[in-house]
């Protein structure tokens, strides 16, 4: 019954960190985008599905409901999809599903953040992620726990934060020729070093900003797809996974969660060795370490092994395996669901040779982007082709 | 092909003013144990997808899908939120299930609106931060009040017509084990309770409940494996009309009559008004179920009053509308409204209904709102 899919359009607005613009008219303008590239208007939109991390930020009850008529779906069947920071690269698994099962021809997907409005600080929000009665009482927040994350990381396999400092040296310099970053720029890992502690060993270049943007991305069946373009890429793999609430007794050094959803998404894409048939990845980097916990689960490196190939430059553009030429979160920025949309939008881009500077050297051919999210929770990841 | 995914197992737990004894996630344990029985399965091995629906502020958490996994046996699975109605929640499984990545798919949904100290205050969130809610101190239901008159107004309903509704949903709930706002009343003491938002009152706008519901979803082919009183998705539809309130139609449910099409040409309805034995329909308020009556073409428009009144929906009448009480009389579930509804009609076409029972029930429709201020619904043909 399973039909194929392909992405015909996308669309990006600037990533920064106060917006003047609303989230309707963030939607609007990623949406309007989509649309012109994919040579489409609303009319040819036969549903809509759109992605959106907490209503906290915003203070909108429903959220949902609150910006749809901004990226188009008044009249239209749509449905927000929620799982928390995954919800970027998972909005257009939701896409997916609304026309691989032959319900629908054409999906716009949508993804916004508006951090910004939260005072005094977005993070704020985080707060009310955690376990009522257990958690909030201790004032947690998300650096602490990602603290926790990374030094275990390093402790099971002996990895320096010099080697960890390498991926946002490498993003925050990729993100210079990204016309939406918001932090592009050349720095040392020196620089990562010297920075500010927040959580140790978390420091302030290890982390990617707050920020206000959208992305989009158009779908459509292969029928419609080959009517619309010479090239079509394929979403031939998606897989998520929710590990347990239970976080405190999660092995932290290694997201099984991750591996799951891979799996499921390299099985639908008929994809046996990862490291050999993924030739651009986008994985979610929120922290630069994340970025090499992510390969690992992605099963594009051996355990304990992602920071030695970051050293060694595989992972740069011109390298075998170019990880985050966007620029990622740490150099695009991070407005949650958008941020994971904008790495469908770069992988779609890679794809197609239309990356400008940002082209990969090899002539890639298969793409993968992910995303995490909720307590150390979730994984949610797509594999596409063109 | 026809459309036809199977509803292999239900289970629900709580249905209560208050359920003090069980946490939220306890509540949803007790529903999936009784729905994973009913269909003979085992979540950790049969199960290829879970789908929750629920709305950050009403749990009081951000991120609410952290919490869901592990009392449904979804630990280390894929699951998902879908911010909306359970009945849009019963169409992402259909969807999943369609394209191939689970035959057997589970969705839940939850009320704990007991824990809510707040529930006005939360409900004004949903409306729009910059144009209406700041500069509104009033109770939410407002544009229930405003869309109500205007109903009234266009289609010559009567006010008494509205009442009727109340009194008929709540009596009857006095039937159903699961209905907590059962009453035996009139339509004058319907009229003449505490007035909410003129001319709505007290008595024709439902109570929050808590409860979970739990709902089993498979193939065809793995549904007749499971096989026993398996019901059957025909077609469903869902759609929203615009979030900006000064812009819409509030005489119309334009957002109902969309999704009804889509479900009904999926399913194959051409006669709405004749092709069901009954319906479990949107009456979050009074005038709503006539509102929504007539935006599913069950009644034409600016009849749907006459015929309440006349005994037509009653649970003897030609076409039963909310013979189990509905929302007026059961309980408002939030988001599980949906799943509510749907649960209510399976129990119904299984024959299982109790003293509910329609007789020789066969075709059912089911249709939910998500409630003010949006204007988003979505409509289920179901069918044995």
């Amino acid at each position: 019954m399973k039909r194929r899919v392909a992405i015909v359009g996308a669309g990006i607005t600037l990533f920064r960190r106060r917006m003047l613009e609303s989230p309707k008219e963030l939607s609007f303008e990623a949406s309007k985008m989509a649309l012109d590239s994919a040579g489409l208007t609303l009319k040819d939109i036969q549903s809509v599905v759109s992605g959106s991390a907490p209503d906290a930020f915003d203070g909108v009850h429903m959220k949902g409901e609150y910006y749809l008529d901004g990226m188009g779906a008044i009249g239209k069947p749509h449905q927000r999809v929620y799982v928390g920071g995954g919800t970027g690269v998972f909005t257009p698994v939701g896409g997916w599903w609304n026309v691989a099962s032959g319900l629908y021809d054409t999906c716009l997907c949508v993804a916004e953040e508006k951090m910004s409005p939260l005072h005094p600080h977005p993070q704020y929000a985080f707060w009310s992620i955690f376990d009522q009665i257990l958690e909030r009482p201790l004032g947690t927040t998300l650096l602490w726990i990602f603290s926790l994350e990374m030094r275990r990381y390093m402790h099971k396999y002996g990895i320096k934060e010099e080697e960890i400092a390498e991926v946002a040296v490498k993003n925050k310099g990729n993100a210079i020729d990204h016309p939406s970053a918001q932090l592009g720029a050349r720095i040392s890992v020196d620089d990562v070093m010297r920075s500010e502690p927040i959580c140790e060993p978390v420091k302030r270049l290890d982390v990617s900003p707050p920020s206000d943007g959208a992305a989009a991305v158009i779908l459509a069946s292969e029928k419609v797809a080959k009517k619309l373009t010479d090239q079509p890429v394929w979403l031939d793999g998606v897989g998520w996974t929710l590990d347990s609430t239970h976080w405190t007794n999660r092995d932290l050094a290694y997201p099984e969660y991750v591996e799951k959803a891979a799996k499921m998404a390299y099985k639908m894409a008929g994809i046996k060795n990862p490291r050999k048939e993924i030739e651009v990845a986008e994985p979610y980097d929120p922290f630069d370490y994340k970025e090499l916990h992510h390969l690992e689960g992605l099963q594009l490196a051996g355990k304990g092994e992602a920071p030695k190939m970051t050293v060694d430059g595989v992972t740069q553009r011109d390298g075998d395996l170019p990880v985050c030429p966007s620029g990622g979160l740490l150099g695009v920025g991070n407005p949650i669901a958008a941020a994971g949309m904008m790495k469908i939008c770069e992988i779609f881009w890679q794809l197609r040779g239309e990356a400008g500077k940002r082209q990969v050297k090899k002539d890639a051919r298969t793409g993968l982007a992910q995303a995490w999210g909720d307590l150390m929770q979730v994984g949610t990841v797509t594999v596409m082709r063109s | 092909m026809p459309f036809q995914i199977g509803i292999a197992g239900v289970g629900y737990a709580g249905f209560d003013s208050m359920t003090p004894g069980l946490s939220t996630r306890e509540l949803m344990f007790e529903a999936a144990t009784r729905a994973y029985e009913d269909a003979g399965i085992d979540p950790r091995k049969d199960v290829q997808s879970f789908v929750c629906c629920t709305e950050d502020f009403w749990e009081g958490i951000s991120i609410t899908d952290e919490y869901m996994p592990d009392q449904l046996g979804a630990v280390l699975r894929p699951l998902c939120t879908i911010s909306s109605d359970g009945i849009i929640g019963l169409a992402t499984a259909c969807m999943h299930i369609m394209s191939g990545i689970a035959d057997v798919a589970v969705v839940e949904s939850h009320s704990k609106i007991s824990d809510v100290v707040n529930p006005d205050e939360i409900a004004s969130f949903g409306y729009d931060p910059i144009y209406t809610h700041h500069h509104f101190d009033a109770d939410p239901r407002f544009l229930a009040g405003m869309e109500m008159a205007r109903y009234l107004r266009d289609t010559g309903t009567k006010r008494e017509h509205c009442a009727q509704v109340a009194v008929k949903n709540k009596k009857n709930a006095l039937s159903n084990s699961r209905g907590v706002h059962g009453a035996d009343i009139d339509k004058g003491t319907v009229m003449n309770s505490q007035s909410v938002a003129s001319p709505l009152t007290e008595l024709e706008s439902s109570k929050g409940i808590d409860g979970s519901i739990v709902f089993v979803l498979a193939s065809a082919q793995k549904a007749r494996k499971l096989g026993h009183d398996t019901v059957w998705i025909k077609g469903i539809g869902w759609s929203s009309d615009t979030p900006v309130v000064e812009d819409r139609d509030f005489a119309r449910a334009e957002y109902v009559e969309q999704a009804a099409a889509r479900a009904y040409k999926m399913a194959n309805v051409r006669s709405p008004a004749s092709y069901f034995d009954l319906a479990e329909v949107d009456d979050t308020y009074s005038y709503k179920e006539l509102q929504s009556i007539e935006a599913l073409k069950l009644a034409a428009k600016g009849k749907a009053g006459k015929m309440v009144d006349m005994g037509t929906f009653d649970r003897d009448g030609r076409l039963p509308v909310n013979a189990s009480g509905g929302s007026l009389g059961v309980g408002h579930l939030l988001e599980a409204t949906g799943l509510h509804r749907t649960l209510e009609a399976v129990l119904q076409l299984r024959g299982q209904a109790g003293r509910l029972q329609v007789p020789r029930a066969m075709r059912a429709l089911v249709q939910s709102w998500r409630g003010i201020p949006t204007a988003t619904g979505a409509v289920a043909v179901l069918g044995n």
